[in-house]
């Protein structure tokens, strides 16, 4: 390839147009900034989010609220969900069992439980859990029960024949073999699970993340919500990257053994 | 599960046996459903309704309405947002994605901006757009937008950068021009991989328009949703959560059927 710009010059003009566009097109006067704020009005708005109070706390006061939801929701979505996809993957009854009833259950949006968890669990912590549950739950059964087929059934014998209980086999046998396949299924899970708790905040909570948004929203503020848009996609982007560098340690691992 | 059931065909018998269990285990939940509501009254009617009050609500709104329409034009509310939203981000997406795949300087032009407004999830732009637009078709039309947009531009473009390299110098080698190159090997190749996002395209259409109709909407099976929610009327929660799961089987189905004659057409 002998183009006569390099990529990485390509690259940096699409970078540049896209900032450059938005920024000009605010500073010229052509777009208003009551509409849309340039790149710096948000920079500044955060800045200004994070040393004064905005709709009851600090924008990392927020965020950390958010996230422990997040985690809650997440870790419950996890311990549940990736048993019961290995188990599904072990025992055809329990597959057959489950099946229906999970199929029905992936069609309804994550969002759409948002009035049951708010009438069951309530606004403040329970419900945005379950919503986040709901929104995670699905990828990791999934993954897990892949990975579980995945394990050579000679493996599950072998260890059958040496005595090993049924709760040996799942953890040493099992788990271990389906381990690359939860880690890539809890990494959609995270990121489906954050989606919902954003998603949660805006209907129901009245703190988080979210909520700031809601609220930059009935002030008429884009800078507001721009800002909290940024935070929502950095902090979900560190949890992609954190759970992205668990599955390429828990590949180097399983493919090394 | 469908891949679950290759490999052991029930072959011509009138039922396999995981057919047998799964219907068994709806009755059971279905009479399960009975026992705590309707016979017991464990459950109470603010936590969940009994089947024949599910049923009721269900009539009432497929009758006189609920919300300001009856079910018939609140379905067709949000299916037209879903499918004017879901085209508009294909049509734009997809040959985005394409041109990424295609061409190196397209790649390292887009991406980075791609790698930018990626991480926001589509819900996160629902405030910016009812600030933008207000609360009614336009600004449901711009998240669906927003939220089938990257997986169309994303798997169309991993689709067309995985087309085998033997494929392509094979064809130039045969001196098939860039139109028929495209045509004949980079669409076809690329076709299962587009058809994959298209699929998650439609699934986010749904989930960011339930999310942006509960927000606020005039109209549609989330205003539906959270008016009931606002009544507490859990019969109707749980019919307007039936209805939408409903709607987007059919129109899953519905892109199923493209996606098996367009690459049944190919084949020929």
């Amino acid at each position: 390839m002998s183009e006569r710009l390099p990529l990485w010059a390509w690259s940096a003009a699409g970078l540049i147009l896209f900032f450059g566009l938005w920024q000009g097109a605010v500073s010229s006067g052509a777009v208003s900034s009551f509409v849309l704020p340039s790149p710096l009005e948000v920079l500044e708005r955060m800045w200004k989010l994070m040393n004064q109070p905005f709709a009851g706390a600090l924008l990392h006061e927020h965020l950390l609220s958010s996230f422990g939801r997040f985690m809650g929701g997440f870790l419950l979505a996890a311990v549940i969900g990736v048993p019961l996809g290995l188990m599904m993957g072990r025992f055809r009854l329990l597959e057959d069992i489950v099946t229906p009833l999970f199929e029905g259950y992936r069609y309804v949006a994550p969002l759409a439980w948002v009035p049951f968890a708010a009438l069951w669990f309530g606004t403040g912590i329970g419900g945005p859990i379950m919503v986040i549950f709901t929104g995670a739950f699905a990828p990791c059964v999934i993954n897990a029960y892949r990975g579980a087929r995945l394990v050579d059934s000679y493996l599950i014998e072998a260890a059958q024949t040496h005595g090993a209980s049924e709760f040996r086999v799942a953890r040493e046998v099992l788990l271990p073999g389906a381990l690359p396949s939860i880690v890539a299924g809890l990494r959609i899970a995270a990121g489906l699970g954050w989606q919902s708790l954003i998603g949660a905040e805006l209907i129901v909570v009245s703190s988080g993340i979210g909520f700031v948004m809601v609220q930059g929203q009935s002030n008429l503020s884009p800078s507001t919500v721009m800002t909290a848009m940024a935070v929502i996609g950095l902090t979900g982007l560190l949890i992609d990257i954190g759970l992205r560098q668990i599955e390429s340690r828990v590949r180097a691992k399983w493919e090394g053994r | 599960m469908a891949e679950a059931t290759t490999g052991r065909r029930p072959g011509v018998r009138f039922m396999s046996r995981s057919r047998l269990t799964g219907l068994l285990t709806v009755a059971t939940v279905i009479a399960l459903w009975f026992l705590l509501t309707s016979v017991t009254g464990l459950v109470g009617e603010f936590r969940f309704p009994s089947p024949p009050d599910f049923l009721a609500a269900f009539a009432r709104l497929a009758s006189t309405g609920y919300a300001g329409g009856t079910l018939l034009e609140q379905a067709l509310q949000s299916l037209r947002l879903v499918a004017i939203g879901f085209a508009a981000a294909i049509a734009v997406g997809v040959p985005l994605g394409f041109v990424m795949g295609y061409d190196r300087r397209a790649e390292a032009f887009f991406n980075p901006i791609f790698l930018v407004l990626r991480p926001i999830p589509p819900l996160a732009w629902i405030p910016l757009a009812i600030v933008w637009l207000g609360l009614g078709d336009a600004s449901k039309v711009l998240v669906i937008f927003v939220a089938a947009f990257v997986p169309s531009v994303i798997n169309t473009y991993t689709g067309v950068r995985n087309v085998q390299r033997t494929l392509i110098e094979a064809a130039l080698v045969h001196g098939a021009g860039q139109g028929r190159l495209i045509r004949e090997v980079y669409l076809p190749d690329a076709a299962p991989m587009i058809f994959t996002g298209l699929r998650l395209s439609l699934q986010a259409s749904w989930t960011t328009l339930v999310a942006a109709e509960l927000v606020g909407a005039f109209l549609g099976m989330g205003r539906v949703l959270s008016t009931a929610y606002r009544d507490i009327n859990t019969a109707m929660i749980l019919v307007s959560m039936v209805c939408i799961a409903v709607l987007g089987a059919i129109t899953m189905m519905i892109l199923a059927r493209v996606e098996r004659s367009v690459i049944r057409w190919r084949k020929t």
